[in-house]
């Protein structure tokens, strides 16, 4: 089958890549990329450990495909941190032992931060909503809601 | 150490709550999973699988596949060991079929090909002639009457003549008479009550990356528990030494007990060796939910005597666990599990196998304990409330303590229920009034804990940091909790221990991170291991000194005279006496091998309360809290986070969860949009209170904690919904529909 | 699977005539790629809509009316300054579909054209009177939503024929419209029963009502009775009662992993009620 060549920008930088139009954006990011923090916990969009941002707006990577790239911002986990600076939420994750495995870690901040970026002073409904497509089957979710709370109370401090 | 020196023990880390050594890579991606590795040449792996329930494998043609181009290997049953016995056969016989599927989703042939769509597109031109066989999905169907008989051979010696053949194992424990117990009792409930099958649910699927080498050795790269079981089996089921495969743990993305056995790794070197590649498999969620090892399905019956003042005078109970097409459901865990906190005189519990058709059952958190409780301790809540009794007091009166034996047999030692108990009874919780609809659940759990094998080293550099050498996968934080008791007895800062997960070839075996032994055990190893390098230390310090090694002590950091008779000398730090190390008699270790026998069970007591909508009888959890006995908290966080993460599957598996099996006997939810786990909008905050009774077995009287947490909330749910919907709910899950018909009817009905 | 991404509909249609075998449109892709994933459709042509100018855009036309893309996916709907106060009935029903990062992709036509019966927007769009622009070979038509489904995964639209636009009239005064529907869980599910009503009152009586059902028959229904049942009155006990039996006499859905028959007749009338509740105090509040 014919593949196709696609230009992207990935966290800012310029990237090419050739795919078959089959393979999702996820299956691209991660195996032709490199770029394995995105997960494929279900694949069909219901678990969100693949969440990235696209031209700005939080998807499912598994949801989209590569070919639909043409063009893209794509933010991966990978582009979160600024250099060794971690962001206020990655820190916040760590601090509130808001993971176990985490595997669905890079889902939940891609996600959590984008909420944040809207709104830094979500309700803890809100947040639960928000992130109501990242399942974790570890924590139960509350250290992670806390520490999105936190965060986002960082996030209004420094603003 | 006396129990009340062990309870004043001043701890300078353990207890506290610093971060994670590998949080960085955690939260920015770059950790590797196991689907996370490639490498050059590297093929992808697909499984072709069953879409019967049960059928005879007639043939098996594989030859338009291998003409695809880009097809490298395909292998079927043909292409592993053979005369295998016991569970290594089962697993065999459970990963790759052999002349019958057993059940949807079973794995016939599989495929490595150049790419995984290649891969994908072969296995839909692999033809099977299947003849379908009659088949059996529901426990209560499989061992009634015209059930198909699953697998005769596997009838183990002590099920008694007369059995249905679809039960293959039975288990008894107990003690006195049942009769004269419940001859004392002025009330006597009886009920029978069943939970559905439910999955893990693991965000990461299984994945691996496997290079055999025509010399006979390999290399595995995947995500497990236990890396040296994965070692131990895939040598087995390829026919190779064990030492030749050198396995490697990636991070684990979550297993709960089902990443305990194997089910692609093998078929990975097999696929590698075939077409002397690196072979890379994953499954997807459909794969995972068809055909790894969900938890059993059940069929619990359970009656109970008790005084009118709430005394147990008996209890008994019949546990039937449905585990899939092999012999491996937990049967003997709700026999032992479910009276464990309560100090009954006279008591009898019998746990039966059943066979079905349906993917053989693999650990889910407790075992077998979750079902039985959901009975036993919806039982004696029937009770307390027909005797007019707090249910916490009725517990309280009959609760196990030091001394107490158990109905599954040892005596405890010292044991934390009635503080559990005591500490729910007290908690705000507890007396919050509840409104219009709403309906508050107790329920107790208790697990055994456990220790396994287990070998631990450490090694000192000169510039005196620290590497740990563990082998079990971390799979919530255990590197934190081991570097924390290292810190502790060396007494150097937390941040100069680096714990690693050592491959199967670097450190010496060790059992799965499983039955909450972590803490417990490779905690235990870890302590004595670095025991014997401060040992090894204050030989160096004496030596220096020129004194006898006896006369030096180890205290918070630094080699100390000890004694009155040792003299004065200024104490030598860790960082001086390994700056001097390979001068004053070569490089410090410390190693420890054993198999812990010492583990200290643990208790819990939940609270619940749930809010369920009458006109269409879906519940809401609206509080909760745990309330566990953990021993001793090493980091606190990562204790609750299990309390949390325990309490929230059961809370799934009590109103959402269940495999959904047709008439056609194939699963129906193969995906995460149909097996509900709860997501974060469904829940409020998960309170922790952490009781800390020390286990007199451990250094730091550390019991695990990650499987008792799973034991009581699904009765404890039931509990809550049954006093919300005013219907004893006897049937997991309490899904929407089967509420609502209950409250119609007043009972609940299949 | 070949894919093109057009930048007209005229194209995107010459494509589709001219293909053979299987053919998709590809607007939000929440549909397709999972089917696509669990090989339960691979097109053989996959059609992507989203390079045509004006399938993201959401315009109120001058008198009063929407026409929106047909790749306008639901987070754009529910940031849309005014739309939600126009019709907040159909922006609720396609907020609910799927995760915050499904209404990233999502869209109202993708949801009707996947053809399930569980369709979240589409009761809602049934509702307020939805039409859709559908373009094909031989010229454009007009068709009302209620119309494109014919059974569970089939819709009345040819292989040739593409939906161009979504038009939601204008709402005026005294309307108000609502969807709810029962699941589960809170989130992530398919709709066990769903159910859309748009009414207008003048005076605080219901001058005229349209009710939709979802989940409960093989294609999503509009359902007259209940809207006779609203019309004229207060919504007093006795037209809630009402409602309620003529939506569960609509019912004739199925047993599945999701639901019960019983469950979903019973629950359809409780859902009527409390839909009809919300859109009703929309409804005066707009007066």
């Amino acid at each position: 089958m014919s593949k196709q060549v696609v230009s992207t920008k990935v966290n800012g930088d310029p990237v090419d890549f050739i795919c078959d139009p089959r393979e999702s954006l996820l299956d691209v990011l991660r195996d032709r990329l490199g770029l394995t923090g995105s997960k494929e916990g279900c694949g069909t969009g219901d678990c969100g450990a693949c969440s990235i941002t696209l031209d700005g707006r939080l998807v499912c990577s598994c949801l989209v495909l590569g070919v639909e790239a043409e063009g893209k911002e794509i933010g991966t986990i990978e582009g979160v941190a600024d250099g060794a600076d971690l962001h206020i939420l990655q820190e916040k994750i760590i601090d509130h032992a808001g993971l176990q495995c985490g595997v669905c870690t890079p889902g939940i901040i891609v996600a959590a931060k984008n909420l944040l970026e809207k709104n830094d002073n979500p309700t803890e409904t809100e947040i639960r909503y928000w992130l109501a497509g990242n399942l974790c089957r570890c924590t139960g979710y509350d250290k992670i809601i806390r520490a999105v709370q936190d965060a986002a109370a960082e996030l209004r401090k420094a603003a | 150490m006396a129990f009340d020196q062990q309870k004043d023990q001043q701890f300078k880390y353990i207890g506290t709550r610093p971060k994670r050594q590998d949080g960085i890579d955690k939260v920015t991606g770059q950790a590797k999973y196991g689907a996370d590795t490639y490498q050059a040449g590297m093929l992808h792996g697909s499984i072709v699988r069953s879409p019967h329930a049960h059928a005879r494998i007639l043939k098996i043609d594989t030859s338009e596949a291998e003409a695809l181009d880009g097809v490298k290997a395909i292998v079927t049953r043909a292409d592993f060991a053979t005369g295998l016995t016991g569970e290594n056969w089962n697993i065999l016989e459970n990963i790759m079929a052999d002349k019958r599927a057993l059940y949807d989703g079973h794995a016939l042939a599989a495929i490595a090909a150049t790419s995984p769509l290649i891969a994908r597109d072969a296995a839909k031109l692999v033809k099977v002639e299947y003849e379908p066989l009659p088949h059996v999905t529901d426990i209560v169907d499989a061992i009634s009457g015209g059930a198909p008989i699953i697998r005769e051979s596997s009838i183990e010696a002590n099920v008694p003549e007369g059995y249905h053949k679809n039960i293959c194992r039975r288990f008894e424990c107990g003690k006195g008479d049942v009769e004269v117990g419940f001859g004392e009792a002025d009330l006597i409930v009886e009920r029978d009550f069943f939970t559905e099958a439910t999955h893990q649910g693991y965000i990461e699927p299984h994945a691996c990356l496997a290079h055999m080498t025509p010399d006979g050795k390999g290399e595995l790269w995947c995500t497990t528990q236990g890396h040296y079981n994965v070692q131990r089996i895939c040598a087995a089921l390829l026919g190779i030494e064990t030492s030749q495969l050198k396995v490697t743990a990636s991070e684990i993305g979550g297993g709960f007990g089902a990443k305990t056995t194997v089910f692609i790794d093998p078929v990975a070197c097999a696929l590698s060796r075939k077409a002397n590649r690196p072979v890379k498999m994953v499954m997807n969620r459909s794969e995972v939910l068809r055909a790894t090892g969900p938890a059993s399905s059940s069929w619990s019956t359970v009656k109970v005597g008790m005084k009118k003042d709430g005394t147990i005078t008996a209890a008994q109970g019949t546990y039937r666990l449905q585990g899939g097409a092999f012999p491996s459901a937990p049967s003997e865990s709700p026999a032992q599990v479910t009276f464990a906190p309560y100090d009954i005189e006279h008591a009898e519990m019998v746990g039966l196998s059943v066979l079905t058709n349906r993917p053989k059952q693999a650990a889910y958190r407790a075992p077998g304990a979750p079902m039985g409780v959901f009975a036993s301790e919806q039982v004696l809540d029937e009770m307390a409330h027909e005797l007019g009794i707090d249910p916490i007091d009725l517990r309280l009166k009959n609760a196990a303590k030091e001394g107490t034996k158990g109905v599954h047999g040892p005596t405890y030692k010292r044991i934390g229920l009635i503080e559990t108990l005591e500490a729910a009874k007290a908690h705000p919780h507890y007396s919050i009034p509840l409104k219009e609809n709403q309906g508050r659940g107790v329920a107790c759990g208790f697990w055994f804990n456990f220790g396994g094998s287990t070998s631990v080293s450490m090694a000192l550099s000169e510039d005196g940091s620290v590497a740990l050498s563990i082998g079990t996968p971390d799979i919530g934080g255990s590197r934190a909790s081991m570097a924390l008791m290292a810190a502790e007895v060396l007494g150097i800062p937390y941040e100069d221990i680096r714990v690693t997960i050592a491959d199967t070839a670097s450190l010496g075996y060790n059992d799965n991170t499983h039955g909450s032994r972590v803490t417990y055990a490779v905690g235990l190893a870890t302590i004595e291991a670095c025991k014997s390098a401060t040992q090894e230390l204050c030989k160096r310090a004496a030596g220096e000194w020129g004194i006898d090694p006896e006369a030096v002590e180890w205290e918070d950091g630094y080699a100390r005279p000890s004694g009155p008779n040792a003299g004065s000398f200024e104490p030598l730090s860790l960082k001086q006496l390994a700056a001097k190390m390979t001068q004053t008699g070569g490089p410090i270790n410390g190693h420890f091998e054993a198999s812990p026998q010492t583990a200290g069970p643990g208790f819990a007591t939940h609270l619940v309360d749930v809010e369920v909508d009458p006109e269409t009888g879906k519940s809401t959890v609206i509080r909760y809290t745990v309330v566990m006995d953990a021993g001793k908290a090493i980091h606190p966080d990562y204790v609750e986070g299990q309390m949390q993460g325990g309490a929230v599957q059961g809370i799934g598996w009590a109103l959402n969860e269940e495999y959904v099996y047709g008439e056609d006997g194939r699963l129906q939810n193969t995906v995460f949009l149909d097996y509900r786990v709860p997501v974060a909008s469904d829940l409020p905050m998960i309170d922790c209170v952490i009781i800390e009774v020390p286990n007199p077995g451990h250094p730091f009287g550390v019991r695990g904690v990650g499987e008792t947490s799973i034991v009581p909330p699904l009765a404890a749910v039931a509990n809550a919904v049954s006093a919300a919907s005013g219907v004893r709910q006897t049937r997991l899950p309490m899904s929407p529909p089967r509420v609502l018909k209950s409250m119609k009817e007043g009972k609940v009905v299949g | 699977m070949k894919y093109f991404k057009p930048d007209s509909f005229d194209d995107a249609i010459e494509i589709a005539t001219k293909a053979e075998g299987t053919t998709r449109f590809l607007a939000g892709g929440t549909d397709v790629l999972v089917q696509l994933r669990a090989d339960i459709v691979t097109p053989d042509t996959l059609i992507d809509l989203k390079g045509i100018d004006g399938v993201s855009d959401i315009t109120q036309n001058n008198d009063g009316s929407w026409t929106l893309g047909v790749a306008v996916t639901g987070a754009e709907m529910s940031e849309h300054p005014t739309l939600e106060k126009d019709w907040p009935g159909v922006v609720e029903a396609m907020d609910l579909i799927g995760s915050t990062q499904v209404q990233g992709r999502a869209t109202l036509v993708g949801n009707l054209c996947n053809g399930s019966p569980a369709a979240d927007s589409v009761p809602a769009m049934v509702a307020a009177g939805v039409t859709l622009t559908v373009k094909g070979p031989n010229g454009s038509r007009e068709v009302a939503v209620e119309d494109v489904p014919t059974g569970p995964g089939k819709t009345s639209l040819s292989a040739d024929e593409v939906v161009t636009a979504v038009h939601i009239p204008a709402s005026g005064a005294g309307r108000g419209d609502a969807y709810e529907r029962f699941i589960p869980r809170t989130e992530m599910d398919i709709a066990v029963v769903g159910c859309g009503i748009s009414l207008r009152v003048v005076d605080n009586v219901i001058v005229e009502a349209r009710v939709a059902m979802g989940a409960v028959a093989p294609t999503i229904r509009l359902v007259p009775d209940a809207a006779t049942a609203l019309e004229g009155s207060t919504l007093d006990d006795a037209a809630l009662d009402a409602v309620a039996e003529a939506a569960r006499a609509a019912c004739s859905p199925i047993d599945d992993k999701r639901g019960t028959i019983e469950f979903r007749i019973d629950v359809a009338g409780v859902l009527a009620k409390r839909v009809a509740k919300t859109a009703y105090e929309r409804a005066r509040a707009a007066q």
